[in-house]
């Protein structure tokens, strides 16, 4: 009885305490920074608490969408506040009550108004939550802009220099795709009414009359709608070229919003692509695929070949992001399950890799006030148990097996590579482009003698940022292993969304 | 000769509104200067009768007074946003007019009578009817914004906007002169019931129509006809910009709506492209020459007008749903727009100071509950999920893409994406800039803590749950279209 009320209603649960923890922060006395933060991380925890209920009744055998909840809204206008969750959104949801906890701990720096803070920090999650739950296109939409202004807040009030400038950019890059697919949400919602006489923007509703035939888009119509959504997505993801408001918000952004901005926020293109892009326009998917991993591949290139020339840390974690995100977008538009099954794999590794990275450089910097990799060297001397955690951190993001950036790209790769070899050789080059940058950096900041003055005395890892480490560190070997417990829930819904797609060519039987 | 009955009951809010005016101008001579304030509790205490009254109106509906008058939804629709609208700004001068020491209960007096004429003319069914209570309205209105009389910029605002105001009625009465020639009617139902009929003269009933757009066009203020705004907006005292920017506006599209869709349905195609061009050629003026205004009461007045294209959008959709979505927003953007004008009315200071935008420097962190309240009333501007403004624009686009008008659609998103530029830089301000002073010397009296509450709950409640008011603002939209 219990069990089934928590089940019912667990995603509402999860997506909103972050919310309700805001709202309680409201009555904290503005100084008492110390319990607004200790309040602050409890509620993220215990939302991630909450979220372990998802994963643990999660059943791997059904592609069905799970824990649903469906309560009319705005029922004059078929809008409902529906959410579900699937193979595909259950672990972006983990990720996201992972990484968020982790976040609040690397933000003990922030003293300056620290109360609206890790209020945008608790909203920031419930957005990011919620895109991930949504199943009613209105309510997706909601939370997909609902997530902008915490973010920008974030970067505009606790960022570096030029922190107005990157969040005024964050927040209109975004905006101008993010608009004209509320148009085609909209659009969407006519063409199926009309044909199917029912006035929803529940998503499942409208896909399986898509699926099924009932509701029959013509060419030029799918070609506009997927062009409004993919654009959205596309900026965010970022997809070359619409990355350049990516190294700009990653640089100003305080560590936390880094990490949450690389590690959930980016997810959320990937996600969308998945979600909507591929099963609402099959056809207009197919028709681009080409052109659109093309530019994955440019990115991928590009991202690495940029990475590579930074003198700022920050930056260069920045442009390895364009980079491995290019890499998603690959597996996703090479409709293959291996491809799809390593995209949200490394969307996961991503999220995971890179969110550590942030939380790295988040610790020198917090130490010396800079991240310009001239300004370190011979850290090891005086860290070392700091330059352990980065070398797990720098080889997981570079791909070294039994870590868990090797298996994600790995079947990127692979899948890649049934649909196009020119694109998948290419990608590879990416790979060890991202080799070259990492172990540079890694070498520069780490090895060698300590020859800058300012250096001789930094200490090691305190146990706050022990514990935000060690989790990711957990989850880096335990992906690299046990890649198979993460792949296997996804089975039924990336096999569903092939179907959905319209192609079946898997052509290996070989899985981790 | 017939002499219609009269039912006073139909017409009991206006009548409530008038009555308290032309008291409060009786009493003014005989209270003490001091105490002043009293006079602005009684009108708001007349405004709450007036609200009460709208029970009894609404149990009268129907046609009144020879067909002159209309009670249905759609004006019930109006009277509540424009009873509103007075309460609010009512609640918002009470302090204001203290600290300016302009403390006269004419202000009062006259707030109420142009209120009850924009209550006038959403339950007009009748053209002449339409012009009284415009220019009942109207005047009202220019004696308000020259109120700060010493001040030149006053002077100026009400000057300009006399003579245009004037200019543009005379267009609307030119305009009844040529309908009533053509169709030999001023009611709006029997000017539709006679464009029935071939023996008309088609060409005169298009320059009546033209007439009485221009006309209106300049009353709820869209481009082309938009020149005026920005300094009669910055001149007034500013809880009567925030006045002006959204019941004359409301006023003027309940009438613009009503007697084009009643009246002149049968040359819709006509006129509804004009409402398109106006509609976009709106959007894309307020919202670009908003970006690059410093006074935040100038920025304001080009996000008026910028608002007032978006429901120029509805408008076009020209279908029961765009009317309802007009409506709608048209509540959502007062109550947004008047929390707005609140924040600044505190802000500006005596003699508006301080109306520049860089003067927000730092609100937050030594006000942070006025900079919080202002971010909520911008973001509902701007049209973020959660707030009313997004559910006004969503269901205003929901029905322009119904009516096939995808163009004008992507150029009201898009032209909303530029506005997150200007709302979002005030923000910037406020939270992200150093603060350039204390901010110790505002005043935050109990009256205006009342209006931002109020604007601030109606802001929230529209954005999350806009269901109730939206169903009736369907149901009203219905009285328009017949």
């Amino acid at each position: 009885m219990m069990d089934a009320l928590i089940t019912n209603h667990i995603l509402t649960i999860v997506t909103f305490t972050p919310a309700i923890g805001a709202l309680l922060i409201l009555f904290f006395k503005r100084d008492h920074v110390r319990s607004i933060r200790a309040f602050a991380l409890v509620i993220t925890v215990l939302t991630f608490i909450f979220s372990l209920h998802l994963i643990a009744h999660f059943n791997s055998n059904t592609a069905d969408y799970q824990f649903s909840v469906n309560i009319p809204w705005i029922p004059s206008f078929g809008i409902s506040y529906q959410m579900g969750v699937d193979g595909i959104s259950v672990f972006l949801i983990l990720l996201t009550t992972l990484l968020t906890p982790l976040s609040i701990l690397a933000s003990y720096s922030i003293t300056g108004r620290a109360k609206e803070y890790f209020i945008f920090m608790l909203l920031l999650e419930t957005g990011v939550l919620g895109v991930f739950v949504s199943l009613d296109l209105f309510l997706f939409y909601v939370f997909w802009e609902v997530m902008l202004i915490p973010m920008y807040f974030l970067i505009g009030v606790w960022g570096g220099e030029r922190r107005i400038y990157a969040a005024m950019k964050f927040v209109l890059y975004t905006m101008i795709g993010s608009v004209l697919m509320l148009v085609a949400i909209i659009a969407l919602y006519f063409l199926h009414g009309k044909a199917m006489g029912t006035y929803t923007f529940s998503y499942p509703q409208i896909l399986s009359a898509i699926s099924s035939g009932r509701l029959l888009l013509t060419p030029s119509t799918e070609l506009y709608l997927f062009l409004a959504f993919f654009l959205a997505f596309a900026i965010k993801v970022p997809l070359f070229p619409f990355h350049t408001w990516l190294p700009d918000a990653h640089v100003e952004a305080p560590t936390a919003g880094s990490v949450m901005l690389a590690g959930v926020l980016l997810k959320m293109g990937t996600y969308g692509m998945l979600r909507f892009s591929l099963p609402l326009f099959p056809n207009v998917s197919h028709l681009f695929a080409p052109l659109i991993t093309f530019f994955a591949v440019v990115g991928i290139i590009y991202g690495a070949l940029v990475a590579m020339v930074q003198p700022d840390m920050k930056k260069l974690v920045a442009y390895s992001s364009v980079s491995h995100m290019g890499f998603i977008v690959l597996g996703i538009f090479s409709f293959t399950t291996q491809g799809m099954e390593g995209a949200i794999f490394q969307m996961l590794n991503h999220g995971v890799s890179t969110g550590a990275l942030f939380l790295i450089v988040g610790v020198i910097y917090e130490r010396r006030h800079t991240r310009l990799i001239n300004e370190f060297g011979g850290l090891a001397n005086k860290m070392p148990v700091y330059a352990a955690f980065f070398m797990i951190v720098t080889l997981s993001s570079i791909g070294l097996p039994g870590l868990n950036g090797f298996v994600g790209e790995f079947l990127i790769l692979l899948g890649t590579f049934g649909a196009n070899k020119t694109r998948a050789v290419v990608a590879a080059i990416g790979v060890i482009l991202s080799a070259v940058y990492m172990l540079w950096m890694y070498q520069r900041v780490i090895w060698g003698d300590i020859n800058n003055e300012k250096n001789a005395h930094l200490s090691d890892l305190f146990g706050r940022e022990k514990a935000m480490l060690i989790p990711l560190i957990i989850m880096i070997f335990w992906m690299g292993v046990y890649s198979g417990n993460f792949l296997r829930p996804m089975d039924a819904s990336v096999a569903r969304l092939l179907g959905q797609t319209g192609k079946h060519d898997v052509q290996y039987a070989l899985k981790p | 000769m017939n002499i219609p009955p009269i039912n006073i009951a139909a017409i009991l809010p206006a009548v409530v509104l008038s009555i308290a005016g032309v008291a409060i101008m009786v009493a003014e001579p005989f209270v003490d200067r001091a105490k002043k304030s009293i006079l602005g509790w009684c009108a708001l205490a007349g405004v709450i009768v007036a609200m009460l009254a709208l029970f009894t109106m609404a149990d009268n509906r129907g046609q009144w007074y020879s067909n002159l008058w209309i009670v249905d939804d759609y004006s019930i629709f109006f009277h509540v946003i424009f009873l509103l609208i007075a309460a609010v700004t009512i609640l918002t001068s009470i302090d204001f007019l203290a600290r300016e020491q302009i403390n006269h209960g004419e202000f009062y007096a006259l707030l109420l009578f142009a209120t009850a004429g924009m209550l006038m003319m959403s339950g007009s069914n009748e053209l002449m009817m339409v012009f009284i209570a415009l220019e009942v309205m109207s005047i009202a209105t220019y004696v308000l914004a020259g109120f700060r009389r010493t001040d030149l910029k006053s002077n100026e605002s009400a000057l300009k906007y006399f003579l245009l105001g004037s200019f543009s009625s005379a267009f609307f009465l030119y305009g009844v002169a040529l309908v009533f020639g053509a169709t030999g009617s001023t009611n709006l139902i029997g000017i539709s019931e006679a464009m029935r009929s071939s023996d008309i003269q088609i060409t005169l009933v298009y320059l009546a129509a033209a007439m009485m757009l221009i006309s209106l066009c300049f009353k709820v203020a869209v481009a082309p006809f938009h020149i005026w705004v920005p300094d009669v907006y910055e001149g007034a005292p500013t809880p009567i910009t925030g006045f002006m920017s959204v019941g004359p506006k409301a006023a003027g599209f309940a009438v613009f709506l009503r007697v084009f869709m009643t009246a002149f349905p049968a040359i819709q195609d006509r006129w509804i492209s004009i409402i398109w061009m106006v509609a976009a050629l709106t959007m894309v003026l307020g919202n670009v020459i908003a970006v690059s205004q410093t006074n935040i009461k100038r920025m304001l007045a080009y996000s008026s007008i910028a608002h007032a294209g978006y429901v120029a959008v509805a408008f076009a959709s020209g279908s029961r749903r765009g009317i309802s979505a007009a409506l709608f927003y048209l509540l959502a953007y007062s109550v947004t727009n008047l929390g707005a004008f609140a924040i600044v009315t505190i802000l500006s200071r005596s003699e508006d100071k301080l109306t520049n935008i860089s003067d927000y420097a730092g609100l937050a962190s030594k006000r942070p509950g006025l900079a919080a309240l202002l971010t909520l009333f911008l973001l509902s501007l701007a049209g973020v999920p959660g707030t009313a403004g997004f559910a006004g624009k969503f269901f205003i686009f929901r029905s322009s893409v119904e009516s096939g008008l995808v163009w004008l659609t992507v150029i009201g998103v898009v032209t909303t994406v530029v506005s997150f530029y200007y709302y979002l830089y005030i923000i910037v301000q406020m939270y992200m800039r150093d603060p350039k002073e204390e901010f110790g010397d505002l005043r935050l009296a109990g009256s205006l803590k009342l209006a931002l509450v109020i604007a601030a709950v109606g802001t929230l409640y529209l954005g999350i749950l806009p269901t109730r008011i939206l169903d009736w603002s369907t149901v009203a939209a219905l009285n328009a279209l017949r």
